[in-house]
């Protein structure tokens, strides 16, 4: 019995107990992490699932059961209990569901991986985080921490429409934080982000992190935002790195485009969109500047794939383009709703969980600057980098980021350290004073998109750029 | 590909003590009797049935069974896990977390396994609610759909069990199981949303049309909010709001590794929150098993007592730094995160749990229950809030939070919800807000509220407090 043979009987046995469409996943999943903190190594855990999820639509109503078992007996079984959790949905039905046409496929794909990182040895691993975060205690963070994640994920898609499609991806990354503690406060440095980059690649990518080169420099940061003065308060010019470009991106544009928010199926928990249907097209979100494409063909960023969860070919579609709104992250059925042609960004966080409208890569296209450009053009603002705290309304549009590190910019010229640099706005107002954007692109990997309930954790990219910001409000404090 | 049919079914009839003593056996098989082995396993069935739109839109079930080895051998510490319990299944784990045990630096600070010990037997266990059926949690979901009279619904209704097994290769071993339901609603109108959430050891315990009843008036009573210009208000917090509170608490304040990091508020033997503040973490008070991962039994814990700080949580390692020993809270992952309470009661004031005698109320829909309006009664001028969103921590030390209200913000003038209020944003050091002379009121009724995984909840009465720093308005 393969992989394939399991997910088929589940999708038969679906189909038998009543379901007029039927999906199944089976996937495997390796996962390892190892972190490191003050020069030990502190945590090593390496996990293995497998198992099978069966998703059946029954009239108008879904129902999705999991097992972690693929013998024929407990994938028919899983079938029918999907089913039959799809009638069930029926005593309390909704709108008549239809899914968006896909050409049933036959395909396999795998992500680029040069160097297997599971075949890296632990050793090496181990001596790496071991080196850096000793670096970091000797140049005087309190705590120095390290840590690297590799997932290994093998699945097999069979759709009752003919879809025959197995994927191998193979993601990883890492990076490394210094905290120094202060009299009632504590200040954080990461590099290359706090808990790292991430992409869909092999080690090759932490190889060129260098993390260890980086180690001292940001001890030494932590250590003189302890004593730097305060952000201060006001409106000011704010302009962001790219990695903090990457979570606003995230949760301004990325979220609030997601399709099931905006007709109101996250209402309850995740929350909806400030973006109303009827204005797809014509409604203006940012400035002229801003491009947003939604990529998960992207070679090595975290949220690429072959095929999405439900079977949708990989394929380059734009978000905004020239500050107009255009472009949803869609599925099937809420593609359908909506009367739209396309889903593509369905994908479920290992066999146990139901498909859903997740991120893939949503990022910016690269403006004609370059961030030393920027500087100079600014009299005077704050320049920020690297998240430490994020925040954001139910519709996506209020926000509040907090970033690790702030400098003065005064005529043109970067000044001293600002600490607890903090920053507040609308997401399109903020977006429409967008007047410069690096060209100095970098997909930028989040790991940990929650979303759904039961809760999913999903992977994904954002390319995204240094940027400048007019009249942003900063310096918020208790 | 690979043929699992024939392997799969070997696994089947195995109770959870038998894998988790499998497991150790193995582990002494392979890696001789000094190996240091500890075995969860849990056998779990997670069913959830989703609302939104007034309809039913995703409904899952998972039947699954986990299997957690963490091993010390020559000094080297290793942790995997499995989602196969047959015996190739478990045998692929031991070496797999062997080989990486081996391979993996020195671990000096192991703090050892716990030895053979008392587990107190398992909590409230509901066969009902372990076997409920679909059908049967789309009757809740019914009648709160119902109940909302023509609003839009959106939600879940969620059942949850547990059964599971520890045991180590120092010859303790421990049992348990655990039922769960809980349901978390809004009810929505013109863009006004109303929530109603409650998490309860039986599905049983769910009144489906009471929450949406709930929820509803709270939605209508939401309508047509105005803007308030930002600043210190004083508070009503609900319980919904308080559990983001307690939450945020037990993450970043009374959790032990943070506090030997010096990086948490908590001072032992300072008197730090208000006197009516007594927070005891108790997960037998509710739906958990009663040892942790680590075999530590599981009990309660009183973190702060009438306002002074008294305890954090340990897992072994924290517990065995600090010198006080384990409390019980080891986890997967507590050794980089840090041991969690996480089935935190905020205690009401002592009174008979019912509704507060001689107060109206004063406006049913935005105040839903006497509890609420007997402290709201005492609010000349202040604000009223259902429940935060989108929390996230500006300075750990201080524990400075910003996040967002949600569900529902009333202005209360002279004892009286006036009017609807737009969401705002706080940046608020909750150790503060709670500080001190800061608690002007605690309600008599606690009410139990979900969290986003099952076998968490934080239990809190609303809750009347003297400020609270508002920095935002919803248009910025």
């Amino acid at each position: 019995m393969t992989e394939f043979d399991a997910a088929t009987a589940a999708v038969q046995a679906a189909l038998d107990a009543g379901a007029r469409y039927a999906d199944a996943r089976v996937m495997h999943r390796r996962y390892e992490s190892m972190s490191a903190r003050n020069g030990d190594i502190e945590e090593l855990t390496q996990d293995e699932s497998i198992g099978l999820g069966v998703r059946a639509l029954v009239g108008s109503s879904w129902g999705f059961h999991a097992v972690p078992d693929l013998s024929d007996a407990a994938a028919r079984d899983a079938g029918r209990r999907a089913a039959r959790i799809a009638a069930a949905s029926a005593g309390v039905p909704g709108p008549p569901i239809d899914l968006v046409p896909v050409e049933a496929t036959t395909a396999s794909w795998a992500s680029d991986c040069a160097v297997d990182p599971l075949g890296v040895p632990l050793s090496n691993k181990g001596d790496l985080l071991v080196r850096a975060t000793a670096t970091m205690r000797e140049h005087g963070a309190d705590l120095a921490e390290g840590l690297y994640q590799i997932w290994d994920t093998a699945k097999w898609f069979v759709s009752s429409e003919g879809h025959r499609i197995d994927q191998r991806i193979r993601e990883c990354g890492g990076g490394i934080s210094a905290t120094s503690i202060g009299d009632g406060e504590t200040q954080r440095r990461s590099y290359p982000s706090y808990r790292g980059q991430y992409g869909t690649t092999g080690w090759e990518l932490v190889t060129s992190l260098d993390l260890a080169a980086h180690a001292a420099r940001i001890a030494e940061e932590s250590r003189e935002l302890l004593t730097a003065p305060e952000c201060p308060s006001g409106e000011t010019d704010l302009i962001l790195g790219g990695e903090q470009l990457a979570l606003q991106i995230h949760e301004s544009v990325g979220h609030a485009i997601e399709l099931d928010r905006i007709l109101g199926w996250e209402a309850a928990f995740a929350g909806t969109s400030w973006l109303d249907l009827a204005q797809l097209g014509t409604l203006r979100y940012g400035s002229e500047l801003m491009n947003v494409t939604i990529d998960p063909a992207l070679p090595g960023a975290l949220g690429s794939f072959g095929y999405d969860d439900e079977g949708s070919p990989a394929v380059k579609r734009d978000a905004v383009r020239e500050g107009r709104w255009v472009g949803v992250l869609a599925g099937r059925d809420s593609a359908a709703v909506a009367g739209l042609d396309h889903g593509g960004s369905v994908r479920a966080d290992g066999w146990a969980r139901l498909p859903m409208v997740r991120m893939t890569n949503v990022g910016l296209e690269p403006g004609p600057h370059t961030l030393d450009e920027i500087i100079a053009a600014t009299d005077d603002g704050v320049l920020m980098d690297l998240n430490r705290s994020w925040s954001i309304d139910d519709k996506r549009l209020n926000f509040q980021f907090g970033c690790e590190i702030g400098w003065e910019v005064k005529k043109g010229r970067r000044g001293r350290m600002l600490r607890n640099p903090t920053y507040t706005g609308i997401g399109p107002l903020f977006w429409r004073s967008m007047d410069m954007l690096s060209s100095e692109i970098v997909p930028w990997g989040t790991p940990n998109c929650g979303k759904g309930q039961p809760g999913q954790t999903g992977h994904t990219g954002h390319p995204a750029a240094p940027a400048r910001f007019r009249n942003v409000r900063v310096g918020v404090r208790a | 590909m690979n043929d699992h049919s024939a392997d799969r079914q070997k696994g089947a009839g195995m109770t959870e003590l038998d894998v988790a003593g499998q497991v150790v056996e193995l582990v002494r098989r392979l890696a001789g009797p000094q190996a240091q082995a500890e075995v969860v396993a849990n056998r779990f069935e997670l069913a959830l049935t989703r609302f939104a739109n007034s309809f039913i839109h995703q409904n899952v079930a998972e039947s699954a069974i986990g299997v957690r080895l963490r091993l010390h051998v020559d000094g080297r510490t290793a942790a995997g896990s499995g989602s196969v319990a047959t015996p190739d299944g478990l045998r692929a784990l031991v070496e797999r977390t062997l080989t990486a045990a081996r391979l993996g630096p020195p671990d000096p600070a192991w703090p050892g396994l716990i030895p053979p010990s008392a587990v107190p037997p398992a909590g409230d266990w509901d066969e009902a609610t372990a076997h409920a059926d679909p059908d049967e949690r789309a009757a809740p979901v019914r009648a709160f759909v119902d109940a909302v009279g023509g609003l839009e619904a959106a939600g879940y209704c969620r059942t949850a069990h547990r059964s599971g097994a520890f045991a180590n290769s120092a010859g303790h071993s421990a049992r348990g199981r655990s039922t769960e339901a809980a349901m978390d609603g809004i009810a929505r109108t013109g863009g006004a949303d109303g929530v109603a959430r409650l998490c309860a050891d039986r599905l049983a315990a769910l009144d489906g049309a009471a929450l949406g009843a709930r929820a509803a008036a709270k939605a209508r009573a939401a309508a047509d909010p105005v803007e308030l210009p930002p600043g210190r208000y004083e508070v009503v917090l609900e319980p919904a709001a308080v559990a983001d509170l307690l939450q945020n608490l037990a993450w970043y304040g009374f959790n032990g590794k943070r506090y030997a990091e010096r990086q948490s508020f908590a001072e032992p033997g300072v008197a730090q929150f208000d006197p009516a503040v007594t927070l005891v973490d108790d997960p037998l008070h509710g739906s958990a098993l009663p040892y942790d991962p680590e075999g530590t039994a599981r009990r309660a814990l009183t973190l702060v007592d009438g306002g002074v700080t008294r305890a954090m949580a340990h897992d072994r390692r924290s517990g065995a730094q600090a010198g006080t020993g384990s409390t019980g809270h080891g986890g997967p992952g507590s050794t980089t995160f840090g041991p969690l309470p996480h089935n935190l009661r905020l205690l009401a004031t002592h009174g008979d749990g019912g509704p507060a005698a001689g107060v109206p109320v004063a406006d049913v829909g935005a105040v839903a229950d006497p509890d609420t309006a007997a402290l709201a009664a005492g609010v000349k001028r202040g604000l009223l809030v259902s429940d935060f969103w989108y929390t996230r921590v500006l300075d750990p030390k201080r524990l400075v939070i910003t996040g967002l209200t949600r569900n529902g913000v009333w202005l209360v003038e002279d004892a009286v919800p006036t009017r609807a209020v737009r969401d705002f944003r706080f940046t608020e050091s909750y150790p503060r807000a709670l500080g001190p002379g800061a608690v002007l009121g605690l309600g008599r009724r606690p009410v139990r509220q979900p969290d986003r995984v099952d076998g968490v909840w934080w239990e809190a009465p609303p809750v009347r407090l003297a400020a609270w720093n508002f920095t935002g308005g919803a248009s910025g």
